[in-house]
């Protein structure tokens, strides 16, 4: 039984190491800002998930380390999107505007009231 | 301006604290759980004082349907890590970012922002702004926008607020 609970904790370490490592990758590898942070949020969400589970499995009966660990989890997730989103918004406010693909909506400027204007990408 | 303070409101903190408080210490001796019970009261003070003690800060008024949501939830998050993992490997041709503008139905502030922030903790999709009842999205990919159109999670998170 411990065997197998000790294997379950590994395979969780390791995919978990794996998704931390794309998300890496992820930054280096998307071309701005916008796209960059969600790259980071993989490895906020799914990627320290799977590794806190994966320790939570390693604990074995100490309740006093399994709280500690669910806490971690808890409160990544509650603040990883608060964090994200402040970045987004103070980017916006700055000037930076999102690179945008084919799908973009020439009617309306919905991103027109934040900060200053045209100065998106201008010195990449 | 002072405005009266709910007792369960009050309850509730300290229940919390004080979970908080055994659950990282896991000693029983006299000497640290009188310690934990005056940092306890020095809180929920502080909190009194500040006037924080409200259903913003303690929200006990959302319905016990959030263990489900938070279940659903978890299943979103899996796909959309797994499709964004899938990008970062594809390389940046596979981008093709939209940043868009989405209705939301909840009318509390409570039920907007579970919404807002469970948009913006699945990778690919990030809430920018909210105004009134619509927000301004931006998503990796036009499918993540479509998903979010097609009103799947809205709709869960609408059903909270009952």
């Amino acid at each position: 039984m411990s065997f197998f609970i000790d294997g379950l904790s590994w395979a969780l370490l390791i995919i978990g190491g794996f998704i931390c490592f794309s998300g890496a990758i992820g930054i280096h590898r998307f071309p701005e800002f916008f796209s960059r942070m969600h790259a980071a949020s993989v490895t906020d969400t799914l990627g320290s998930g799977l590794i806190l589970i994966g320790l939570m499995l390693q604990t074995g009966g100490e309740v006093i380390v399994l709280v500690k660990l669910i806490l971690i989890l808890l409160f990544i997730l509650i603040t990883s999107p608060t964090a994200s989103h402040a970045l987004a918004k103070a980017a916006l406010h700055g000037g930076l505007r999102p690179m945008q693909g084919s799908h973009k909506n020439d009617k309306e400027d919905v991103l027109n009231k934040f900060g200053r204007q045209n100065t998106s990408d201008d010195e990449q | 301006m002072k405005k009266k303070t709910n007792l369960r409101y009050i309850i509730s903190l300290i229940v919390v604290l004080s979970l908080i408080w055994i659950g990282n210490s896991g000693f029983f001796n006299g000497l640290l759980l009188s310690l934990g019970a005056v940092s306890v009261a020095f809180v929920v003070f502080m909190a009194f004082r500040l006037n924080i003690l409200d259903e913003e800060s303690q929200p006990l008024q959302v319905s016990r349907r959030i263990i489900v949501y938070w279940l659903w939830l978890l299943k979103a998050l899996v796909e959309s890590n797994l499709s964004v993992i899938k990008r970062i490997w594809k390389g940046p041709k596979s981008l093709d970012p939209v940043v868009a503008r989405l209705p939301m139905s909840q009318e509390t502030d409570m039920g907007k922002t579970i919404y807002a922030n469970s948009i913006t903790l699945t990778p690919g999709t990030t809430t920018l702004d909210i105004e009134g009842d619509t927000m301004i999205v931006y998503a990796l990919s036009y499918d993540a926008i479509e998903y979010l159109q097609g009103g799947d999670m809205d709709r869960r998170v609408k059903r909270l607020e009952e």
